[in-house]
């Protein structure tokens, strides 16, 4: 019986968790007029005229594409320049590593309205205001540091000898790390990438302020028709929706790796 | 204290079992007597712990009862039990002190705080754990966290046996000789029944009075080492037993003893007529100690050559291929290495007959 | 483990060290920078010294954002973790459920931070939000946009609704970390439910709860997106967070000396509040009792 409660329990739990999710939906599917005309639970008529509007849109589709775009671009970056940081602090000793690892991640503390401003400028000198480059290189700041943790405590979960034995065959470093080393942790590949999407996916300020309208994110796009006279509420709630949907997607994919990566202790 | 018998288990980890294969556990029929020290010996895989925790009631078998002294506790849940279990990593709880683990037990069965103190006091004292008790027992040793969880046990002076699942595995090897004498000391003092699972044969032996060795899910034989040792009923028993283990040859019977793959061996009269009304695979089987060597033809002796000689400071363990079949030989230090052809002995009295893996033996009427 | 020593593996760590010395080092130069001068136009700046710091920090307002801040940070805190370890304690082990479980949970973590806020706008606004006509339904006036005490409760719901899963994601790892001997032994010791989780679930959780602390306690004092989205920091200023504030200062107001004065006193005490609650969080449970 005891069991039956728990369950019981975590049913209205996960119900309140995705009830406003929910209503998002529901609006989605609904027109303006109709919204406001009358309150309903579910939606009467539904329409995907809201959609359909999205997706011909290129002020709106185009927002979702620089998101992918930079999301894309920064989980590379951070990726490829990780893997090999993270090897050296779970493999070496060397002079100043401690504090060098502490200072990445103080990084992840910096509020990020903070160095708004100076991206600003510093993008600006290098003329990259507007590019999806500079969204990506802007988020490095803490999806890098992010991105060696995370990995370090995949990598010091393979045992040193892996690495010896490979050397002693006569792997070079770049093809044992490739051919012998990355396999081993293609799990904790998959968990950082999924982290760096996510947070590069889920953050707006510094994306907005770095760009204006060819590389503008989808959130951006949001705000502004919530600044708008005159919300149209459906179409507002199918844009949010479908911002949903890749992370949902992604994380349908890791779901078997993801409570590894929690276990570590490391986001 | 009390006389744990198993009414025919079975158990398996599958809610609807189709065939034997399905079973960790098949068919175990046992009694464990009051006081005894027995330990559950077999390769890992083999049941032994799930039988552990079948009797301490961490599982419930599928079929068949547990009784303690009589009583079927067969759906009783471990607390109501009162068994005490010592697991393959020290379980403690990081954030009490020494006395407090010690004291946990006593304390949530209700038990006034005096006679809390009292028994972990005593308990604390044949451990040589007194020293340690205000010490919070995160920051302690492997060898001495161990301790403590077989202390939780012991504080229990109604406790009906001690189970020990593979306690020895993350402890220094010159530390588990230690631990392992001190288990034997508190077993003549206190006479609890202790099962102790190990795959290990020498804690086995060491340890316990009676060993059960498990194979399979079944249990193969029951007996003191000597017996284990001297009468495997079982190839198996045979082969895990011992180091090296015995020899083993396939056979037939012919005129007088078995015909194997070289030559014949001679059997002794009772074997033999056993042998002729028996089914199946034979083998021969002998321990490696019994087996002996000579430099020159003798009467029954079958030639081999040698193909290896190890020396292990007490003895010498001689490898030897006859006619395909590769057996082993130990001899005593002071004898001189053979060369390298030799003829083998089977004295008849060591020389035992198994059909299908089971040893021929004349049945108790 | 041990390390191999050997100073060349810097050139492995050098990559990272650029690309986060780019987007930190220089920018907080900058910061630095505009925090001691006055810059009236390009070429035209003069040295003030500790002015701007003397004026921030003599800023009504922004006191007040600090201590809304520390409220709002608290708040979260106290409800969010021990939910969060509830939660984590309700979820299944193993099977199909675990899994499920964890999608669940993780959906809210992947929406943009300000499409959050829309999602409780449109979930909230008394004509067509189903909380807010609930609320009014039941005769109630509810309307977070006038009542600054209905903003807080609604923010706050927001807060906990976004991130509890996060923390019951972290302390749900932490438990499926503790291996079955522990909790057969507390079966056999006779402990109950409570006792289990006392002495051992929550001791065994300590490290993901640190973590869970940090993250929390970083991530809501830092929080823009959501708030300026749901309430834009009002009615009045009574949901101003000290990132609202500074956004209002640096890019409102461009008023670039004192916002940069803002800026590091805000990251100081980020950094300071995160090394308070790590040492007292790895202090717990740790050493003798004398």
């Amino acid at each position: 019986m005891k069991i039956r409660k728990r369950t019981i329990a975590l049913l209205i739990y996960f119900f309140l968790l995705m009830l406003p999710i929910y209503w998002m939906l529901n609006m989605s599917f609904r027109s303006n007029a109709d919204i406001l005309g009358y309150f309903a639970l579910y939606p009467k008529d539904i329409t995907f005229a809201n959609y359909m509007r999205i997706f011909t849109d290129k002020a709106w589709y185009s927002g979702y594409l620089n998101s992918m775009i930079y999301v894309t671009i920064n989980t590379l970056i951070s990726l490829s320049l990780a893997l090999p940081a993270a090897y050296a602090f779970s493999r070496y000793h060397f002079v100043g590593d401690g504090q060098i690892f502490f200072w990445l991640l103080t990084n992840r503390m910096a509020p990020a309205a903070v160095f708004l401003l100076p991206f600003f400028q510093l993008y600006s000198t290098f003329g990259l205001i507007d590019t999806h480059i500079a969204v990506a290189l802007a988020h490095c700041l803490f999806n890098v540091p992010l991105a060696v943790w995370i990995l370090e405590g995949f990598m010091s979960g393979v045992p040193k000898e892996i690495d010896e034995t490979a050397y002693l065959d006569g792997y070079s470093f770049p093809r044992f790390f490739i051919r012998v080393f990355l396999p081993l942790i293609r799990s904790g590949v998959g968990v950082t990438a999924f982290f760096c999407f996510m947070f590069s996916w889920v953050e707006l300020l510094i994306a907005r302020t770095l760009t204006t309208t060819n590389a503008k994110p989808i959130a951006a796009t949001m705000t502004r028709t919530v600044s708008a006279g005159g919300l149209d509420w459906g179409l507002l709630a199918a844009a949010g929706v479908l911002t949903i949907v890749p992370g949902a997607l992604v994380i349908w994919f890791v779901r078997n790796h993801m409570a590894k990566g929690f276990a570590l202790g490391r986001v | 204290m009390a006389r744990i018998a198993l009414d025919h288990i079975a158990h398996s980890y599958l809610p609807e079992p189709k065939g034997s294969a399905d079973y960790a556990l098949k068919r175990i029929h046992y009694e464990w007597e009051d006081g005894g020290a027995y330990a559950l010996l077999g390769p890992s895989g083999c049941g032994k712990t799930t039988l552990l925790n079948i009797i301490s009631g961490l599982l419930t078998p599928s079929e068949g009862q547990v009784h303690y002294d009589g009583r079927d506790v067969t759906g009783l849940p471990p607390e109501q039990r009162n068994i005490a279990q010592v697991f393959q990593f020290p379980v403690l709880y990081d954030t009490m002190t020494v006395f407090d683990n010690l004291a946990f037990p006593l304390r949530n069965r209700k038990i006034a705080e005096p006679d809390v103190k009292k028994r972990v006091l005593e308990v604390a004292e044949i451990l040589e754990l007194s020293e340690v008790l205000k010490k919070r027992a995160a920051n302690l040793s492997a060898d001495a966290k161990q301790k403590i969880s077989l202390g939780r046990g012991l504080v229990r002076s109604d406790v009906a046996a001690i189970l020990f699942d593979e306690p020895l595995t993350v402890i220094d090897p010159h530390l588990k000789w230690q631990l392992r004498r001190k288990l034997k000391e508190i077993h003549e003092q206190l006479r609890l029944t202790l099962i102790y699972v190990t795959h290990d044969q020498v804690e086995a032996m060491t340890f316990a009075e009676k060993v059960v060795v498990m194979y399979e899910g079944e249990i193969l034989q029951i007996g003191t080492p000597e017996e284990l040792f001297d009468h495997p009923q079982h190839t198996f028993v045979g082969y895990f037993i011992g180091s090296p283990g015995m020899n083993f040859l396939p056979c037939t019977v012919a005129e007088g003893g078995a015909q194997v793959a070289g030559g014949r061996i001679a059997l002794d009269p009772a074997t033999f007529s056993l042998a002729q009304n028996a089914t199946g695979e034979l083998q021969v089987g002998i321990r490696p100690m019994y087996l002996e060597l000579h430099d020159t033809a003798v009467a029954n002796g079958l030639q081999a050559s040698v193909s290896l000689v190890e020396d292990q400071g007490n003895c010498k363990i001689v490898t030897v291929q006859l006619n395909g079949t590769t057996l082993r030989a130990r001899l005593p230090e002071e004898k001189p290495a053979p060369g390298e052809r030799v003829w083998l002995v089977f004295p008849p009295q060591h020389t035992k007959l198994f059909a299908d893996g089971r040893l021929l033996q004349e049945q108790p009427s | 483990m041990d390390k191999w020593e050997n100073n060349r593996a810097w050139f492995l760590v050098l990559p990272v060290f650029f690309i986060v010395a780019f987007s930190a080092i220089i920018p907080l130069m900058t910061v630095v920078n505009y925090s001691v001068q006055d810059i009236f136009g390009p070429g035209q700046r003069v040295f003030v010294g500790t002015e701007w710091f003397e004026e921030v920090l003599g800023d009504k307002r922004l006191h007040d954002a600090l201590w809304r801040q520390f409220l709002f940070s608290g708040l979260v805190l106290l409800i969010e973790i021990p939910l969060g370890v509830v939660i984590a304690l309700l979820m299944p082990k193993k099977g199909w459920g675990a899994s499920a479980s964890l999608v669940i949970l993780a959906l809210p973590l992947l929406i943009p931070w300000n499409v959050i806020g829309t999602i409780w706008i449109i979930f909230t606004r008394p004509d067509i939000g189903l909380l807010g006509a609930a609320i009014n339904t039941m005769g109630i006036a509810f309307d977070h946009t006038a009542s600054p005490i209905q903003a807080w409760i609604t923010l706050m719901f927001m807060e906990v609704w976004h991130w509890t899963p996060l923390v019951a994601l972290l302390a749900y790892a932490g438990l499926q970390a503790i291996p079955e001997a522990y909790y057969q032994a507390a079966k056999i010791d006779g402990a109950s439910a409570w006792s289990t989780f006392k002495y051992i679930q929550l001791p065994k959780m300590r490290g993901v709860l640190t973590i869970a602390v940090l993250l929390r306690f970083m991530d809501s004092f830092l929080i823009y997106a959501e708030p300026f989205v749901l309430t834009g920091g009002g009615p009045g200023n009574t949901t101003t967070f000290l990132s609202i504030y500074l956004v209002k200062i640096a890019v409102g107001q461009f008023d670039l000396g004192p916002a940069a004065a803002f800026s590091l006193i805000y990251f100081l005490i980020v950094l300071l509040f995160s090394w308070l609650f790590y040492q007292a969080l790895q202090n717990v449970g740790k050493g003798d009792v004398k």
